[in-house]
């Protein structure tokens, strides 16, 4: 940015972001790292306990287990959804009259509350009520997510990439629009097949916003509660909870000030490493180019 | 290219599997619980037909007044949001600084934070200045994720307007204050609209926070859908009917910033 003022009167500017942003983060992350080295019993008696907490969360099977299935629920949702969206993306008309409503008809699960995304799977997939539920018993196969684990993780499933799917697409869909057609004609006059199109002409020129929305997905799955809390509540048993809606239940339900505050020091770090190691991965190998 | 057979296919599966679940959703909305419990037809016009789930949203205060203390909790953090955002943009879309670049991205992991981990303080702070269980809490709670993404959109349409309209009004005498909103802010007013746009709908569809920042006084329409357990069981049809409700908001601006989708939920990063 050539033009730009160097000019550091604009942090004034800046500042009114600033403000509100520290009484919304940083006040707020640093009570969690002060939480998280003490153990509290009242509002006067606090005792230094060091990482004490952090080895017990550590330690704890159930984070543990929460951690892992977290992870494994990301990497379906990532393995689903980006090539599902692109496979989208492709198929749409590039122009057309049609272009506009197509593009908002796919908008429109990003648009429905979270809760009621869960309401609405929970309509649909129940075996006693909803459409899916009914119909899958009928063809004669046992369906009953509320009972089967197996069943929770497939319907949650169903219900991210029907969520979250769109956003995929609308963001390969723009990248697609942006490749010239003098790529597409260089590429029919080579002779390339359907795929070959899509590995060197199309692919390369989508990275950038590949990257964005691999981010997004990976940083929105990670962080998910709503929607399984509404869905399942992360049942049955445990099969479905993951890291927020564990930590919830720590922090709010029971109140264990110390090892929540850990669990959430944790959580966050977690996220910024993955979110860290996605993005620098990126970065290196644009610089081997 | 694109219009290949098997591509329509595609396209026509992934439309239906879009529709079927919220079709279901307005189908169940216009059935009387009893109906829905019976299993009675899945097509429109068989069985029974009620609009009492709607009535009673419409008459129920448990029901209405959710929807009012949602909507007035999203209207004060999206004036706090893109006011605030507003200078921050400016000044990162014109100006270089100390630390600028740093600022920059570190305002986006905010966005990364997951609102599970903020939970703890934020119930003790808001406890603590005694705003716990009013709108203002959560509005200024949603403002962990709405004030980055304002800034980062309105960043994005900024930088798209030329320098050389500032460089205009300050060489036809106009004052920095003057020109930002007498001629600046008129020109990227669609860029406004867009940031208004996505700071309502994030806040609109959160629910954790809401929930933790809210007590009898202030509850949230998507609190007061989670607790619909009465005597009877679950009330499915008037849940169903709070559904589609909660739903027409988003439906019914998005057509406006429909240019601009993708720029909102990719933080103003793609055009």
């Amino acid at each position: 940015m050539p033009e730009t003022m160097p000019d550091n009167r604009a942090w004034l500017g800046v500042l009114p972001v600033l403000l509100v942003v520290a009484f919304s983060a940083v006040i707020p992350l640093m009570t969690v790292v002060n939480y998280s080295v003490q153990d509290i019993f009242d509002v006067h008696t606090r005792l230094f306990v060091g990482f004490d907490w952090y080895r017990e969360t550590l330690r704890d099977p159930r984070f543990l287990d929460a951690l892992v299935r977290q992870l494994g629920f990301s990497a379906a949702v990532l393995a689903l959804e980006v090539p599902l969206g692109i496979l989208v993306a492709r198929a749409l008309p590039r122009d057309g009259r049609w272009v506009g409503v197509l593009l908002v008809l796919l908008a429109v699960p990003l648009l429905i509350p979270w809760n009621v995304v869960g309401t609405i799977w929970q309509l649909f997939a129940r075996p006693d009520i909803g459409l899916l539920g009914r119909a899958v018993n009928e063809l004669g196969i046992p369906f009953n997510y509320t009972a089967e684990p197996l069943h929770a993780w497939i319907t949650l499933l169903m219900m991210d990439v029907w969520h979250w799917t769109s956003l995929v697409a609308l963001l390969a869909f723009s990248g697609l629009t942006a490749i010239p057609g003098q790529c597409y004609q260089a590429a029919a006059m080579d002779g390339m097949s359907g795929v070959q199109v899509f590995r060197h002409v199309e692919l390369p020129r989508l990275k950038s916003v590949l990257v964005i929305a691999v981010l997004l997905r990976l940083m929105d799955s990670f962080m998910i509660y709503t929607e399984p809390f509404v869905l399942t509540g992360g049942g049955p048993g445990n099969s479905t909870t993951f890291l927020s809606q564990y930590l919830t239940t720590m922090a709010v339900g029971q109140f264990d000030l110390g090892p929540a505050a850990a669990f959430s020091v944790l959580y966050f770090l977690v996220v910024l490493l993955l979110c860290w190691l996605f993005y620098t991965s990126v970065i290196a190998e644009r610089g081997e180019r | 290219m694109s219009a290949l057979p098997r591509a329509r296919w595609l396209l026509w599966l992934y439309g239906l599997y879009l529709a079927l679940p919220i079709y279901w959703l307005v189908r169940l909305a216009l059935q009387p619980n009893a109906a829905i419990l019976a299993g009675e037809g899945a097509a429109f016009g068989e069985g029974a037909f009620t609009v009492a789930n709607f009535t009673e949203i419409f008459t129920n205060p448990v029901w209405y007044e959710g929807f009012l203390n949602s909507l007035s909790y999203v209207a004060i953090n999206t004036i706090i949001s893109v006011s605030v955002a507003l200078p921050a943009a400016y000044a990162f879309s014109r100006y270089r600084f100390t630390g600028d670049r740093h600022l920059f991205f570190w305002l986006l992991s905010n966005r990364m934070a997951p609102p599970a981990v903020f939970l703890l303080p934020f119930f003790q702070l808001y406890s603590a200045v005694g705003l716990f269980d009013t709108p203002l809490a959560v509005a200024l709670a949603h403002c962990l994720f709405t004030v980055p993404l304002s800034v980062w959109i309105l960043e994005g349409f900024m930088s798209a307007v030329p320098r050389s309209l500032d460089e205009m009004a300050r060489i036809d005498g106009h004052s920095l204050p003057y020109f930002f909103f007498r001629i600046f802010l008129p020109v990227i007013r669609g860029g406004i609209g867009v940031t208004v746009f996505f700071c309502f709908m994030f806040s609109w569809v959160e629910l954790l926070l809401a929930r933790t920042l809210t007590g009898s006084e202030a509850k949230p329409i998507v609190v007061v859908m989670t607790r619909t357990v009465s005597a009877s069981g679950i009330d499915w049809g008037v849940l169903a009917a709070a559904g589609v409700l909660t739903i027409l908001p988003g439906i019914a601006v998005v057509w406006f910033v429909r240019r601009h989708l993708v720029k909102g939920f990719a933080l103003g990063r793609v055009s």
